[in-house]
């Protein structure tokens, strides 16, 4: 290693692979694992490359303080936590801004695919903890807790799905990791996708984007939350696929 | 007063019912910023500051510099921050206390838009390398909240920063009432809003449309023309083509907001 400048000399594509051996249109590992917390009404555990999140649904449930309730429809409630071993500097636990903003974004990404109009007056809580990140762990947490849902059968339009795409050494890539996601260049363009629909609930970005490089990024992102669909798809099978037809 | 829910639903009807015959409350074109002006130097105490009015909207961002460490990963880099208040004095709808959800999405995505286009050089501002550092706060108080805060607050953030004046430090302290020079600035990002209502979408939404909306998209960009930040809001989706629309739209509108700086 070159001291101060192995951002510059790193090659985070070279010949065709990246850093960890990837395509640029290539995924990682994703685990997704269904019915994973017995005292829940639904949930998922979701291993993202070296991501590790679980995601919990308890509800709907009555809604207190009584004032949070909406006579029409269930409130839904998301909470996206990381615990504080699960970045290499320990998180102090509680309130941050960034917890903050990425529970709003993420409530948000999937209460439109909700039927909430069933569940007048009541709460559905959805709990994301964050127990490893390696970038991408709001689309983890998000890819969990539609499958978390779908497990606690509120009926839904269809499912969320999430992922990353972005460039890092000047290439459109899918699926950043952490390492990749500190490139100097780097751009992160989370989104969060429902297939049934082509609709997209969750557009967010950081970094320099140009014009010319949106149409390949959009459809990349597309096409990575079509495969991360079909993940929640199997996953939700593989536990219900005996009980279907009963 | 307080406008209950019920008040924006049925106001919601009769604001589609205008929006299909392609009208807005105030005539404005769909794609048609409101009124803005850009007033820079509004206040002693600061080191930079900037009032920005955009229609009944607005905003004022003061810059306070002080002097601290570093982050450990960018040892050679001063630090900046920025945060806007709701203050409960610009709306009946904000209640005083912690900052809401709100609150906090709209100081992050205001902070992501002079952040990630490297409005301040941070390189410039090392005064000894990984020991002492500038700091920079822009905090953001809203005066009057008409809708569009955002473009508001990028706006007036980015014109107090242009105003800032760098104090000298002596004995590792800030020397009061004493300056370098300007407060490096490389450029500037401008952050363009819009709300969709039923299937319309809307540039700089006004207090009706922002509490009527169903969605919203930010974009940030520089007078490069390179995106540096965005963020969906609400709960309605888009499509790809209204997102490419609304890119398309940001890069130009964002030029003629540019000008009033």
């Amino acid at each position: 290693m070159i001291l101060g400048k192995k951002n510059q000399e790193k090659k985070y594509v070279d010949k065709g692979k990246r850093l960890d051996g990837r395509k640029t249109d290539e995924l990682r590992q994703i685990d997704i694992e269904v019915g994973v917390i017995d005292q829940a009404d639904g949930s998922a555990f979701v291993q993202w490359g070296k991501n590790k999140v679980y995601a919990a649904v308890y509800g709907p449930k009555e809604c207190l303080p009584r004032h949070t309730q909406n006579p029409l429809k269930a409130v839904l409630r998301y909470k996206y936590n990381m615990a504080p071993f699960s970045v290499s500097d320990r998180i102090r636990p509680g309130y941050s801004r960034r917890s903050v903003e990425i529970s709003k974004v993420s409530r948000l990404a999937l209460e439109k695919t909700l039927v909430l109009e069933d569940f007048p007056k009541t709460a559905i809580d959805v709990f994301v903890e964050i127990i490893q990140a390696d970038a991408g762990s709001r689309a983890a947490g998000i890819t969990a807790a539609s499958v978390a849902l779908a497990d606690a059968g509120i009926p839904m339009t269809g499912l969320v799905s999430a992922c990353a795409v972005g460039k890092a050494g000047g290439h459109i890539i899918l699926d950043m990791t952490k390492e990749e996601e500190d490139a100097p260049d780097a751009i992160d363009l989370p989104v969060a996708y429902v297939p049934e629909t082509g609709e997209f609930t969750l557009v967010q970005m950081d970094g320099e984007l140009q014009r010319k490089d949106w149409d390949e990024l959009i459809e990349l992102a597309v096409k990575g939350c079509e495969m991360v669909g079909e993940k929640q798809r199997l996953a939700l099978k593989k536990k219900y696929e005996g009980e279907v037809n009963e | 007063m307080s406008k209950t829910n019920l008040y924006w639903v049925i106001k919601k009807d009769s604001l589609l019912a205008d929006l299909s015959h392609g009208k807005r409350s105030d005539k404005r074109k769909f794609d048609e910023y409101r009124k803005i002006t850009v007033e820079k130097g509004v206040s002693d105490t600061a080191e930079g500051s900037a009032m920005v009015q955009m229609g009944k909207t607005k905003v004022i961002a003061g810059v306070k510099i002080s002097v601290g460490t570093p982050y450990p990963d960018s040892p050679d880099k001063g630090t900046m921050m920025v945060n806007a208040e709701l203050l409960p004095l610009s709306s009946p709808d904000f209640e005083p206390g912690f900052p809401s959800e709100d609150a906090v999405e709209l100081s992050r995505v205001v902070d992501r838009g002079i952040r990630e286009s490297h409005a301040i050089d941070l390189e410039k501002l090392c005064i000894r390398e990984g020991e002492l550092v500038y700091s920079v706060f822009v905090d953001i108080d809203i005066i009057n909240y008409d809708g569009n805060l955002f473009d508001a607050c990028e706006l007036a953030g980015i014109a107090a920063l242009e105003d800032t004046k760098l104090p000298k430090v002596k004995d590792e302290k800030i020397v009061e009432g004493e300056f370098t020079g300007k407060l490096p600035i490389n450029h500037q990002p401008i952050e363009c809003t819009f709300a969709k209502i039923g299937e319309h979408i809307l540039l700089d939404p006004d207090l009706e449309e922002d509490n009527c909306k169903e969605a919203a998209f930010t974009i940030a960009i520089t007078e490069k023309d390179v995106i540096c930040a965005m963020q969906k809001r609400g709960s309605k989706p888009f499509t790809k083509d209204e997102l490419t629309s609304m890119i398309d739209t940001a890069i130009k509108e964002s030029k003629k907001l540019r000008s009033n700086l």
